[in-house]
């Protein structure tokens, strides 16, 4: 028999109030293994409060040849920017 | 330079109006200095130059493990014995991080294995010498490390993401490596006399094999050139060795220890050091599997994964009742 552990992507929260972050993959047999591997790979130095794992397969990612239909219908929208509006200076902090 | 000689596979430099036009968005973005993603499109001698190179210097953290490892039972006190785990298991942490990035690019972790397994991948030549005694265990962490650091400094800033990320992550607990080296040799070179001896000795071994780290002369090499435009080297082998003599000789002084070269001496005009250039002979004939333990190192190897196979088969099929289970009960 041959077969490679899965792959999974681990996410850490550094700090409590924090969210959860990639850090990087490994493999591992089954989730609770994952989570083990993923303490002594990625958090050997106090870098973490929380880990999740996720299966890699299961992760759904946008293509990167979407990346102008997804992203640039945003560019147009500046007044979703406090900066875009001025207000006076005598009305004070807004 | 953990990843010696990795041979390319592209033609040399082509100049920006004999691209494709996409050959010439690609290297456009790289030159804006954008990092390349997985999924993104990437000319395949990016792709298998950069698998070659991330692989070699996987293999290298890995069976980095092994020469100090062989002193974890041996070392003199709890304390250095703690701290030499703890530096041992970072290596084998730093090996994990480049596989997983050289798997982004498609190749899987077996694939990876087999090749270095069947020797078709190579490892640093540095792992090939032998730790003979404590003092080795100071050198390797101030003069390999050093070497290495000298090497992975620049490339956080390759172009390809996951190659750069675990950079980044490899940097910020490497220097603990280096320090941990020089401590030792600072505790032998002021300690009795036999103990400066040893830490001389082990300068002796390990000064040349150190600067071979970095590779042969590589400044008309085409592949070299090649890599530069696609920022996955940074610097030239020429560069990086010479950066790394200059910080050393200092280092070495400081211990009252000599560095083993008759030729070494200041270069006012280059502001440099001038130095003896490693028996390049050597080198090719350990890149080639004649170095004195490269047969020990890749057995050990092997043996482990062996050893480990029906291990990580239960481990896999235990998880696969498991789910099984747990589907029938839903």
């Amino acid at each position: 028999m041959k077969k490679e552990w899965p792959l999974w992507e681990v996410f850490i929260r550094g700090q409590h109030g924090l969210n959860h972050r990639h850090v990087g993959s490994l493999h591992a047999p089954d989730a609770e293994m994952a989570i083990k591997n993923a303490r002594d790979v990625y958090t050997r130095r106090n870098e973490g409060v929380s880990i999740w794992v996720v299966e890699a397969n299961n992760i759904t990612a946008s293509s990167p040849s979407d990346k102008g239909p997804l992203f640039e219908p945003s560019n147009s929208k500046v007044y979703r920017h406090p900066t875009f509006f001025d207000i006076p200076e005598e009305v004070g902090h807004m | 330079m953990y990843a010696q000689m990795v041979t390319s596979t592209g033609k040399g430099v082509q100049s920006l109006e004999d691209m494709s036009p996409e050959e010439r968005a690609f290297q456009e973005r790289i030159n804006r200095g954008e990092k390349i993603e997985p999924k993104e499109w990437m000319p395949d001698g990016y792709r298998k130059n950069l698998i070659r190179q991330i692989g070699q210097h996987a293999h290298s953290e890995i069976v980095g493990q092994l020469p100090e490892g062989n002193w974890i039972t041996r070392a003199p006190t709890l304390e250095r014995k703690a701290i030499l785990l703890a530096k041992v298991q970072d290596e084998a942490g730093h090996g994990l991080y480049l596989y997983c990035a050289a798997e982004t690019l498609g190749v899987s972790r077996d694939e990876l294995l087999d090749k270095l397994h069947s020797g078709d991948m190579k490892y640093s030549s540095i792992f090939n010498y032998p730790t003979l005694n404590w003092a080795d265990i100071g050198a390797v962490g101030w003069l390999v490390d050093g070497a290495a650091i000298m090497n992975q400094v620049p490339l956080q800033r390759t172009s390809y993401g996951p190659y750069s990320r675990a950079m980044i992550r490899i940097c910020k607990e490497e220097s603990f490596h280096q320090r941990q080296g020089y401590d030792i040799m600072m505790k032998m070179a002021f300690g009795t006399e036999a103990q400066k001896e040893m830490a001389q000795d082990a300068l002796n071994r390990f000064w040349y094999p150190s600067l071979m780290m970095f590779g042969p002369s590589d400044k008309d090499s085409v592949h070299s050139a090649q890599s530069m435009a696609w920022k996955i080297k940074i610097n030239t082998n020429d560069e990086l060795r010479q950066k790394f003599v200059d910080q050393t000789v200092p280092q070495a002084k400081y211990l009252g220890l000599t560095i083993p070269d008759e030729n070494l001496k200041w270069n006012e005009e280059k502001g440099g050091y001038d130095f003896s250039e490693p028996d390049w002979t050597e080198f090719f004939e350990v890149i080639k599997g004649n170095g004195p333990c490269n047969k020990e190192r890749l057995g050990a190897r092997v043996k482990a994964w062996d050893d480990g196979a029906w291990f990580r088969d239960g481990l896999m099929a235990h998880a696969e009742k498991q789910s099984a289970a747990k589907l029938a009960a839903e």
